[in-house]
């Protein structure tokens, strides 16, 4: 059965995307940020002399590697700013202040943090500030809370020598991280779920090749122009291929060992994959053929089920494999 | 450098109407008529095409190995010789282009996209920072943008209606820009997002793709009656921290330049990849634009800025009014990282190597 495409109902649906990736530090890396956590902002020093804050293992100059170490101070002076006056998650502050770039005393580069102060009129270039430790640190660039306001005038301290051991260092960072997205499928995938929540499978049509292709992506991958026609395929088809599953995913409630099967439904020139039940697993075979199940109020097909007929014949879908 | 061993020319471009959002549409569907307009203009098919690279980003997307499901458009059955940067098209242009300079291919169908709508963009881009000293803090793209522009200002080398203007001459340039996003003199400057920069200093977020056809020697005459010649294209990276850097100078542009031939004679026109305003001013520095350049005719970055593409566009923008006749040598520049951390140019030109 052939329709022309009804106008699209586009789906969205909220996407999370979470990350806590573990960081292992290199030893200039791992210096730093124990020497946060003790409220000691070291800097290693380059091949040409200059003091690097943050530090850094390889010169970004010369690529020599770097190992010196040094205690700066915890004063310094704003090289550039940018009032933020809507804080958004995750940055340090979440009251309105100032992004700056500080060169503390004795270092010779700045470093990227957070001003907190009361407007851009009470922020400039040149502008004295001072670091104000977080009350829990462990290790990490939050371990400086954000700077403050300061009235100190620029010593002469010269940078000291710095051994970089400290008790218990930190030798790793976990960098969490959270997008949040809306995400739409498009068109043609809105119109594939939206078909199924009403217990159809539908294809679509390539207008070169005449393909059909399940679950319908809008393109055809031979041809490379977009599918046109949508065409109901199934309910049935026929398993092509499959595979027994012994691991258990996370948050998945399914017995084990469970089948998961390459289908190519009646009609359809790709076959689509899903769980074989209702059929002991060993008992699953290619050939077999299955129609699809959906369980209550269910938007798609919680598994796919053997129809009782016979076998597939070999020829029919060894195309499709 | 080398003269190139062989005369590569950019032969069609198209690009996508550049909008806040195109919700309707997956990427490949989105994708897929810009594919379709350069494969016309040149009379190729698919199935005729060398070498094919694409240029995009799974942090945009959300999603893991994104840009495999826009293969589906290229016609990837039977095997074609494919490759992805996770990066702009500019990029991908670069492996083409080197590519075909190997002789393995003649022709190549580079192609990128962005949506930015599905995500926040000012955060997504956050997590291209370094991780261990700067991403933990969350500095969005229009943060770091501020700081720069902060230091050009303390330099003076810009205030802050000079940088206004630079917006409305824009957004003024892409009232002839069919597929701009935001067009026209009077789009608002608006109020402060992060201080100095206010909304009409930043880009505009939006959903876009593009693609270009390239091609080497009598190829590219047959497939083009005005070729763009690509005399040189390089890229240069600076340190990722930014307290290293001078953000008022940006040397990776100007040895970019140089590499790609750009200062060896004057070009009439430059496409520059500044999505902030503030970065047109250290472009014009680096890449010592005179006031005679014709600079971003197309309303730049500051009229459509879909992320991933934005790079390939200048590119694609600079060939057409080569192809049009409107420039006979043209600069384009892309750029990717915070505060122009990453810079490429190319150099185009009407006539190949071996007619000059």
């Amino acid at each position: 059965m052939t329709t022309t495409p009804r106008p699209p109902e586009v789906l969205r649906a909220p996407l999370v995307v979470e990350f806590p990736f573990t960081r292992s530090l290199g030893p200039v890396q791992s210096a730093f940020l124990s020497g946060l956590r003790d409220r000691t902002v070291l800097g290693v020093r380059t091949t040409a002399g200059e003091v690097l804050v943050p530090p850094v293992e390889y010169d970004p100059v010369t690529a020599d590697e770097l190992r010196d170490l040094v205690e700066v101070g915890t004063t310094g002076t704003v090289t550039t700013w940018a009032w933020n006056p809507e804080p958004r998650r995750g940055q340090p502050l979440d009251t309105p202040f100032a992004w700056v770039l500080v060169k503390l005393d004795g270092a010779d580069t700045a470093l990227l943090h957070a001003l907190d102060t009361t407007g851009p009129d009470a922020v400039r270039t040149g502008q004295r500030v001072r670091v104000r430790w977080a009350e829990e640190r462990t290790g990490a660039i939050t371990d400086i809370a954000c700077f403050e306001p300061d009235d100190s005038t620029p010593g002469q301290d010269r940078p000291a020598p710095h051994t970089g051991e400290f008790e218990n260092p930190v030798t790793g960072i976990v960098a969490a991280a959270r997008l949040d997205y809306t995400y739409g499928p498009g068109k043609a995938q809105s119109r594939y779920i939206n078909a199924l929540a009403e217990h159809r499978t539908v294809g679509e049509r390539c207008p070169s090749c005449h393909k059909v292709y399940v679950p319908p992506r809008g393109a055809c991958p031979t041809c490379g122009v977009a599918t046109t026609d949508q065409v109901e395929v199934g309910p049935a088809g026929t398993v092509t291929t499959y595979c027994i599953v012994n691991v258990k995913a996370k948050n998945l409630d399914i017995e084990l060992p469970y089948v998961y099967a390459h289908i190519a439904l009646d009609g359809a020139d790709l076959a689509l994959h899903g769980r074989i039940a209702g059929i002991p697993y060993d008992q699953v075979r290619m050939g077999l053929r299955v129609e699809p199940v959906w369980t209550e109020g269910g938007r798609y097909p919680d598994h796919y089920r053997p129809t009782g007929e016979p076998d597939a014949d070999y020829d029919t879908y060894k195309e499709l494999i | 450098m080398r003269p190139p061993i062989r005369d590569i020319a950019v032969v069609a471009f198209g690009q996508t109407d550049h909008r806040r959002t195109t919700d309707e549409q997956s990427e490949v569907e989105m994708l897929m008529p810009v594919l379709h307009q350069v494969l016309d203009a040149t009379g190729l098919r698919t199935s005729d095409i060398g070498f094919t690279c694409s240029g995009s980003s799974d942090y945009l997307a959300g999603r893991a190995f994104s840009f495999t499901m826009a293969l589906d458009g290229v016609g990837a059955w039977p095997p074609i010789s494919e490759s992805h940067v996770e990066m702009d098209g500019a990029w991908a242009l670069y492996e083409a282009w080197t590519k075909l300079l190997t002789g393995e291919a003649d022709t190549a169908l580079v192609y990128a996209y962005g949506k930015s709508s599905p995500g926040s963009v000012r955060d997504v881009l956050t997590r291209q920072l370094d991780p261990y000293y700067v991403a933990p803090l969350w500095p969005d793209s229009v943060a770091l943008a501020a700081l720069q522009a902060r230091a050009l200002i303390d330099a003076g080398d810009t205030d802050e209606p000079a940088l206004a203007g630079v917006a409305a001459r824009s957004r003024r340039s892409a009232e002839s820009n069919p597929h701009a996003q935001l067009r026209g003199g009077d789009v608002p400057h608006g109020d402060y997002i992060v201080h100095p920069l206010r909304t009409g200093d930043c880009p505009p977020i939006g959903d876009g793709a593009a693609a270009v056809i390239l091609a080497a020697g009598d190829r590219a005459r047959e497939l083009c009656e005005r070729p763009a010649w690509i005399r040189g294209v390089d890229h240069r990276i600076e340190a990722h921290s930014l307290g290293v850097r001078d953000l008022t100078d940006s040397p990776s542009a100007r040895l970019a330049a140089e590499n790609a031939g750009a200062f060896e004679r004057p070009v009439d026109t430059a496409e520059l990849h500044a999505p902030f305003t503030s970065q047109e001013v250290v472009l014009r520095k680096a890449l010592r634009l005179g006031d005679d350049v014709r600079v971003n005719p197309s309303g730049g970055a500051l009229a459509a800025n879909p992320v991933m593409a934005a790079g390939l566009i200048r590119i694609g923008e600079a060939a057409a009014r080569i192809h049009r006749g409107e420039s006979r040598r043209a600069l384009a520049h892309a750029t990717s990282g915070p505060c122009l951390q990453q810079n490429l140019v190319a150099v185009l030109e009407d006539s190949a190597q071996e007619t000059r």
